[in-house]
């Protein structure tokens, strides 16, 4: 009796210490960022950091400027979802509200797919079939740029996107759409003026998680942008971003120095940058369907 | 514009996006597949590679299965425990609003940062060195919400009248989830288990600084050994190492793409197999 009721209470203490345990590790991440990233600015200047133009980290003054950086992983950023919003609500609208049958089943299934293949298998066909591609259209130097990497990453977000937004199409009360249909509106105009924007908040969120999976995602960019450190001007023109500088760096930086920390800094900002975008996107997932 | 018409037009444009959102994923595998399979031998799958990138990848198979069985021996038990924690115990309360918070913030964290924090608190403060067991804790931490959600699920699926009537014979809470709760849930906590395998087999980014070893022609002999791994492979072979031939990382990246196929194959089966047999 008495060793039913231990075990009864150890194990629920485990279940307890189970599910903490998501909560202890968002801690540690944070805690192991800030105790490898800050010792850096007691070395160099916050100001230098976010506003300085230039990443050198072995030249001669070193300079930690991560503007082109941030910029990098914008204009990537914007590029893909620029892409895959438009054409990934399209589909979505397609399979939840059109399709029938195998049809539907298809683009599911190969969505699924895509879903789990390995972002560095994405990334390597960037880089042998894609970039040869654009560099042969535009005729530029190389085909490494910031359009490549909009692409693949718009490729490698779609499941995120698509999934998302169809679900949030499907949960919208079957009754808004009969009562549409029923005062005489086509299947579309239901769509467009009763559906969608209903499901608006859920779409939201679709396109902010494709956003968190675009700014964190590091071997597509990495294999594919050219990781030129420079202020980008067009989306044909390498560039290099914060995940794929940490990504290429932190391999032949000597631990301790002042490079080792500053790519802990930049871990810092990645980690605040999603922190805010998944904010964001749980915001409009609780507001649900209006 | 008659409204039908409009329709038909905007039906057609809609069904020509999903097509341009399809047509990469079958180009993707299709080169893959194409290219690949002409470099696919018994010998490159068995014998280990040479220095400078070619040869086989038997090393990196074998080191992407060992981080793989390491990261669910560790995720799976941590994560279902946080699962049945959501499921049966949490109440509604600002502490369970923050276990979702953070799970919903570890499934979005980038993986680089997790790369980072690994080689922050397991290779540096914990002295483990980049190593497997390094390798797999870090990749544990990153599948951990999926394993959680799947369980949560798994587990709110299971009807309530079955706690209710066990609840009601006298057992305790615990033997009610034990013997009347996790028995229905195990497929679908099976189904997100794979899934999780499937994450940690192609991921590149968490191990660059905690496992992965650019060259090794022999398997780990300890935990605390470096391993290959067939994503970061595929990655040195295609981007580092000059002079290798296309075609022999077309190869690597069949080899992983198959793997990564076959273990989902696997959990949609058993997806698939559970939907049948469903008891209730």
């Amino acid at each position: 009796m008495n060793l039913k009721k231990i075990r009864e209470f150890i194990i629920e203490r485990l279940i307890f210490l189970g599910g903490m345990a998501s909560i202890i590790f968002v801690i540690l991440i944070f805690a192991f960022l800030l105790k490898e990233g800050l010792p850096f600015f007691r070395i160099y200047p916050l100001k230098d950091f976010l506003g300085g133009r230039f990443w050198y980290p072995i030249s001669e003054p070193v300079q930690f400027g991560i503007k082109p950086l941030i910029l990098g992983s914008l204009i990537v950023t914007g590029g893909a979802i620029l892409i895959v919003v438009p054409l990934g609500l399209a589909t979505a609208i397609f399979i939840a509200e059109i399709a029938r049958g195998k049809t539907k089943e298809i683009l599911k299934c190969s969505i699924e797919f895509l879903e789990t293949t390995p972002s560095v298998v994405i990334g390597f066909i960037g880089l042998v079939v894609l970039a040869p591609f654009i560099r042969k259209v535009f005729s530029l130097p190389t085909g490494l740029t910031a359009l490549c990497g909009s692409i693949m990453l718009a490729i490698m977000s779609t499941p995120t996107v698509v999934s998302i937004m169809e679900d949030a199409i499907t949960a919208v009360p079957k009754v808004y759409k009969e009562a549409a249909l029923a005062i005489g509106a086509t299947h579309w105009q239901t769509i467009w003026r009763v559906i969608l924007p209903a499901a608006s908040s859920g779409i939201m969120a679709a396109v902010m998680l494709g956003i968190g999976r675009c700014i964190g995602e590091t071997m597509v960019v990495l294999m594919v942008t050219g990781n030129a450190a420079v202020i980008p001007k067009t989306l044909l023109q390498p560039v290099r971003t914060l995940t794929a500088t940490i990504a290429s760096e932190m391999g032949e930086v000597v631990q301790g120095s002042e490079h080792y920390f500053a790519l802990f800094a930049l871990g810092i900002i990645l980690f605040s940058l999603s922190f805010i975008v998944n904010l964001i996107a749980d915001f409009f997932i609780h507001k649900g369907v209006k | 514009m008659n409204p039908k018409r409009r329709q038909k037009i905007v039906f057609s444009l809609l069904f020509i996006s999903s097509l341009l959102v399809i047509t990469p994923i079958f180009l993707i595998f299709f080169f893959i597949f194409k290219e690949g399979i002409k470099v696919i031998s018994w010998e490159f799958l068995t014998t280990s590679p040479a220095r400078m990138g070619g040869g086989g990848v038997f090393p990196a198979i074998v080191g992407t299965l060992y981080l793989t069985l390491g990261t669910v021996l560790i995720s799976v038990p941590l994560g279902v425990l946080a699962g049945i924690y959501l499921s049966e115990y949490a109440k509604e309360n600002l502490l369970t609003r923050l276990v979702k918070l953070a799970i919903i913030n570890l499934a979005g964290v980038p993986s680089i940062v997790y790369g980072l924090f690994g080689l922050g608190l397991f290779v540096i403060f914990l002295r483990f060195g980049a190593s497997l067991l390094s390798g797999c804790f870090t990749l544990s931490i990153m599948v951990l919400p999926i394993v959680i959600t799947a369980t949560k699920e798994a587990l709110n699926n299971v009807p309530q009248s079955f706690r209710e009537v066990s609840l009601s014979l006298g057992a305790t809470k615990w033997q009610t989830i034990r013997y009347c709760v996790l028995p229905y849930a195990f497929g679908g906590i099976l189904t997100g288990v794979i899934l999780s395998i499937g994450r940690a087999s192609g991921e590149t980014a968490p191990i660059l600084f905690t496992a992965a070893a650019f060259y090794l022609p022999h398997l780990p002999r300890s935990i605390f050994d470096q391993v290959m791994a067939l994503p970061y492979h595929l990655y040195v072979v295609a981007t580092q190492v000059p002079g290798v031939e296309r075609r022999v990382s077309y190869g690597i990246c069949l080899v992983l793409v198959v793997l990564v196929i076959l273990i989902d194959l696997i959990a949609l089966i058993t997806r698939y197999q559970i939907r049948k047999k469903k008891l209730w």
